[in-house]
């Protein structure tokens, strides 16, 4: 979706604020939305790009004023009723209301090291041979699903050329609508910032990005 | 946007937010959704054990080490992991080596993609407006927000996380360390070096 989350160039933000000597959290708060957040997918209720929509699907307004964790908490109150979990008058008691859902598992004390040292790699095995090569010269396209993607708006459209192969990995845009894994050829794509903002960019910048094979067409293809 | 909102915009509705999720965390336990004491080790897991402190290590080694460094850099998630540097937001991992030619710098534009493993959790600017926004377009003008300034014939480079990839930075050693232990060099070897929002910098001295 073309939300308040895509950010890349956008101007007006201000300057960047580093903090010195930052604690890793803030606030009690924010420590416990952190870990309910991690454990609570480990019900299998929903999967990494189905959290990352959760998160970016609210009007910008909102996005931009509510904290880090703050949207952490939005999100996952969101998928929690979605799924039928728990619900706003749940968290509005305090209190369950009604019987727990049947949940694939919960994580326990005894498995956090396990889990959290495997992770959950994403690169799946190729039924296709891949379509670019590196070094090809490839364009981004010009696309603008509501739903979730991982291409930025700052390279659609834009020339590239293919950098790096990743192998295939779970294809973000089918994951998050639970049509799934879907697993496609990973690329990173390198641009010329000119290619990106114009003449007047900084000559000596490169951006790259990492892009899913169906974002990518040949560069000499119409668009 | 005030200085409050900036950083983490906690404190204007702290009690609200607490109380939420205080109740969202009762129901869920209530519920058999999660285990306390699980929640208290994943906290645990990432504010005292994870860290920047990770990274710095690996850097110093493949400063200290050619042959570690040519595998860090081949072979980067397996050159960690022999480490005991895997998991979680660092399944699929690149190494990206600065040169005098060249300056690398990682941002995640869409969310806050960050490599776990060796760096822990990403700081509040690193998630923030301002770097996500600026970091692909004016990147020497969102280092200066960092008091670096790089040659102006230096090659940018900026790695924005999209995918699962996770990078982190190499920086170069900074003259003036030979001899130096592998302890010694990781306490110049910032969470913002390896980020590529900084530059190994000699205590008291300036970067090279």
């Amino acid at each position: 979706m073309n939300g308040a989350h895509d950010m890349g160039g956008v101007h007006g933000f201000g300057p960047v604020i580093p903090e010195a000597d930052e604690p890793t959290f803030h606030a009690e708060w924010e420590r416990r939305i952190f870990a309910l957040a991690l454990a609570a997918g480990r019900a299998g209720q929903w999967n990494l790009d189905m959290g990352r929509f959760a998160r970016e699907n609210r009007p910008p307004t909102d996005y931009l004023t509510k904290s880090y964790y703050e949207i952490w908490l939005a999100g996952l109150e969101a998928m929690l009723a979605e799924r039928g979990l728990v619900s706003a008058d749940e968290i509005n008691a305090g209190r369950p209301l009604g019987e727990p859902k049947k949940v694939d598992g919960i994580l326990s004390h005894g498995n956090v090291e396990a889990v959290f040292a495997r992770g959950r790699p994403t690169e799946r095995p190729a039924s296709v041979p891949a379509r670019f090569r590196i070094g090809d010269r490839v364009r981004a396209k010009n696309i603008n699903p509501t739903s979730h993607t991982r291409l930025p708006r700052y390279v659609r459209g834009r020339p590239g050329v293919i950098e790096r192969l990743h192998g295939c990995h779970v294809f973000p845009d089918t994951n998050a609508l639970g049509k799934g894994e879907n697993p496609q050829w990973l690329y990173t794509v390198r641009f010329d910032a000119r290619d990106l903002w114009g003449p007047e960019a900084d000559q000596l910048l490169k951006v790259s990005v990492d892009a899913w094979e169906p974002y990518l067409e040949p560069a000499d293809q119409a668009h | 946007m005030s200085h409050e909102q900036e950083h983490g915009g906690d404190r204007s509705h702290l009690s609200e937010v607490e109380l939420r999720v205080r109740a969202l965390e009762t129901v869920l336990e209530q519920k058999g959704y999660i285990d306390p004491a699980a929640i208290d080790l994943l906290i645990e897991r990432y504010e005292k054990r994870i860290g920047p402190r990770n990274g710095a290590k690996v850097v110093t080694k493949a400063w200290a080490d050619q042959e570690f460094k040519k595998r860090l850099l081949t072979d980067p998630t397996q050159a960690l992991a022999s480490l005991g540097y895997s998991g979680m937001q660092g399944e699929h991992m690149a190494v990206v080596e600065n040169t005098p030619a060249l300056h690398n710098m990682v941002v995640c534009t869409l969310c806050s993609c960050y490599p776990w493993p060796v760096l822990g959790l990403p700081p509040v600017w690193y998630k923030s407006a301002p770097y996500r926004s600026r970091a692909v377009v004016d990147p020497r003008g969102a280092l200066r927000d960092f008091g670096v300034e790089l040659p102006a014939d230096t090659e940018i480079r900026v790695w924005d996380s999209t995918a699962e990839m996770r990078y982190l930075v190499l920086p170069m050693r900074p003259p003036g360390t030979e001899g130096w232990s592998e302890e010694r060099l990781a306490t110049i070897v910032t969470r913002d070096c390896m980020i590529g929002t900084g530059l190994p910098r000699l205590p008291g001295g300036k970067a090279p």
